[in-house]
């Protein structure tokens, strides 16, 4: 199943802002589970990828140091409305998910 | 009757997001820098870490140019956001948090987006976070200690 991954671009002054929430566990593969003691395994996004109009803009590079649920922000520049912000992100799972939005 | 069909079109429909979504994401894949799996490795150090990720070594140089946003104290050592934002030409920025057992938490390599970045990480213990700025193909910095109260890693 798809998990959930929202996008919000935040006008400040002349720049936008992308921010970025996926729902994520990124489980770190040191924590114990409560109940049976077995370690969890790692579970967490590698790569999140940024296209604006269709250019890779950034590539943000995450690990289990991230909290879970990640929130990720970067600057969109010289956006104008109508233009297109995409968002793909790729975990250790092989899972994968994404999201675009236009400037408005 | 009704419900059969329901179930039938939901089905399909299902199918042609996982399709579409598998078909957008390929190009992006091959476009990527292989992930960097041993700069997020425990029990390296900062200067190395940093090194395998963003491929500069040597001292980092403290910046004025760099403006990290965060707490003074975590509350909450899960969730410690933080902002990191820079009038510098920056090609990348990597957020340290130096006594973490994987001290780099995140870092980002900017092709053309704007001098910011910002996440929520993870901290075991009260630790100075660097935030580092790769301009020019050398590191520079910002500093600021976080109190953590309750550590978020483990649990």
């Amino acid at each position: 199943m798809a998990r959930l991954t929202k996008m919000k671009l935040k006008k400040i002054g002349d720049k936008h802002q992308a921010l970025v929430l996926v729902n994520h566990p990124m489980e770190t593969g040191r924590r114990k589970d409560s109940k049976t003691g077995e370690l969890i395994p790692a579970h967490f996004i590698q790569k999140m990828e940024f296209k604006h109009n269709g250019n890779v803009v950034a590539e943000a590079n995450l690990a289990s140091g991230v909290s879970k649920n990640p929130l990720i922000g970067i600057e969109i520049v010289g956006a104008k409305a109508g233009d297109k912000v995409e968002v793909s992100w790729t975990d250790n799972n092989g899972e994968s998910g994404g999201t675009d939005a236009a400037v408005s | 009757m009704k419900r059969r069909t329901f179930l039938k079109g939901s089905l399909t429909s299902g199918v042609l997001v996982v399709a579409a979504s598998a078909g957008l994401l390929k190009p992006g894949k091959v476009l990527a820098a292989a992930y960097p799996e041993a700069a997020f490795k425990t029990e390296i150090s900062p200067e190395e870490a940093l090194n395998t990720a963003l491929g500069v070594s040597g001292d980092m140089a403290d910046s004025g140019d760099i403006n990290i946003k965060a707490p003074l104290q975590a509350e909450n050592g899960a969730v410690v956001p933080i902002k990191v934002e820079t009038s510098l030409p920056a090609e990348a920025i990597a957020i340290v948090a130096v006594k973490n057992p994987a001290p780099l938490t995140t870092f980002v390599n900017l092709t053309g987006a704007g001098g910011f970045y910002s996440a929520r990480i993870k901290m075991g213990q009260t630790s100075d976070v660097h935030a580092v700025v790769k301009s020019g193909g050398k590191l520079l910095k910002a500093t600021q200690q976080i109190k953590v109260t309750v550590g978020g890693c483990g649990g």
